[in-house]
């Protein structure tokens, strides 16, 4: 694990086990981060989903709690935005193939709606094979007074 | 703090009054319990009060979802009563909230069963 400070702002870049203490882990580190850069306290409840979700569907749906599969945790910080990329070791996925979770025959579902709130609550999001295997979730958060669109 | 879940029985309703985080995990498997109770009853009536809970996870959106299906499955009714903001913020971003009946008035919403 490595935690740097600098003039950009603080940077986090961890890896984490494969299980549901590194979710409320990543969850609490990214708010700590996003609540000194000055995200209001409702946004960052929002910000806190986002990490959460994107979280579990590394643990869970990518690494499958496999304890020998590291999550990749990063966070940096600008001047305009907080930027927090998490990443798996699985078998990758398709956002794309993902069913509407907001379609009329989704609406019941169980389950499916993570990457929908991850995109509800954040400016940015992007996803994308991971250098050396699995997937990786890239979500940005406009700071206030930023002059970045997402 | 993970979640709580009180049942109480007001005539024929059960009313859970549930406090703290619904998250994958812990906090979603004792709501999931409570309500796979109210669901072997018959033809259950079951209000949920959210007023203490301030953050649900898309786990515990699956959990509220699972429980209305299984009570209406079982002839039944679950309403959910006060909602905290960000839960009713959450409900509409995922079209739950035209889904499910929603009080803010605890007395009312036990009328409604009859």
């Amino acid at each position: 694990m490595t935690e740097r400070s600098g003039q950009a702002g603080p940077d986090l870049n961890l890896e984490l086990a494969s299980n549901l203490e590194s979710v409320d882990f990543a969850e609490e580190k990214t708010l700590e981060i996003a609540a000194r850069c000055g995200i209001p306290e409702e946004e960052l409840h929002r910000v806190g989903i986002a990490i959460r979700e994107a979280m579990v569907n590394a643990v869970v749906h990518g690494n499958r709690y496999n304890r020998n599969k590291r999550v990749h945790f990063r966070v940096h910080t600008n001047p305009e935005a907080i930027a927090i990329t998490i990443g798996d070791e699985g078998g990758g996925f398709d956002p794309d193939a993902l069913p509407d979770p907001n379609a009329e025959e989704n609406v019941l579902a169980q389950s499916g709606r993570g990457i929908m709130l991850i995109r509800a609550f954040m400016d940015g999001y992007a996803v994308s094979p991971r250098p050396g295997g699995g997937t990786q979730i890239h979500m940005i958060k406009n700071l206030p007074g930023g002059n970045t669109a997402g | 703090m993970s979640v709580a879940v009180t049942t109480r029985r007001v005539g024929e309703v059960f009313v859970l009054d549930v406090s703290g985080r619904i998250t994958l995990g812990e906090g979603s498997s004792i709501l999931r319990e409570s309500l796979r109770d109210c669901a072997a009853t018959k033809q259950p009536k079951v209000l949920l009060n959210l007023e203490e809970v301030n953050y649900i996870d898309s786990s515990g959106i699956g959990e509220l979802v699972s429980g209305y299906t299984n009570i209406q499955d079982a002839g039944g009714q679950l309403k959910l009563l006060k909602l905290t903001k960000r839960v009713r913020d959450l409900l509409q971003i995922t079209k739950l909230y035209t889904v499910f009946e929603v009080f803010d008035d605890e007395a009312t919403a036990i009328q409604s069963f009859r």
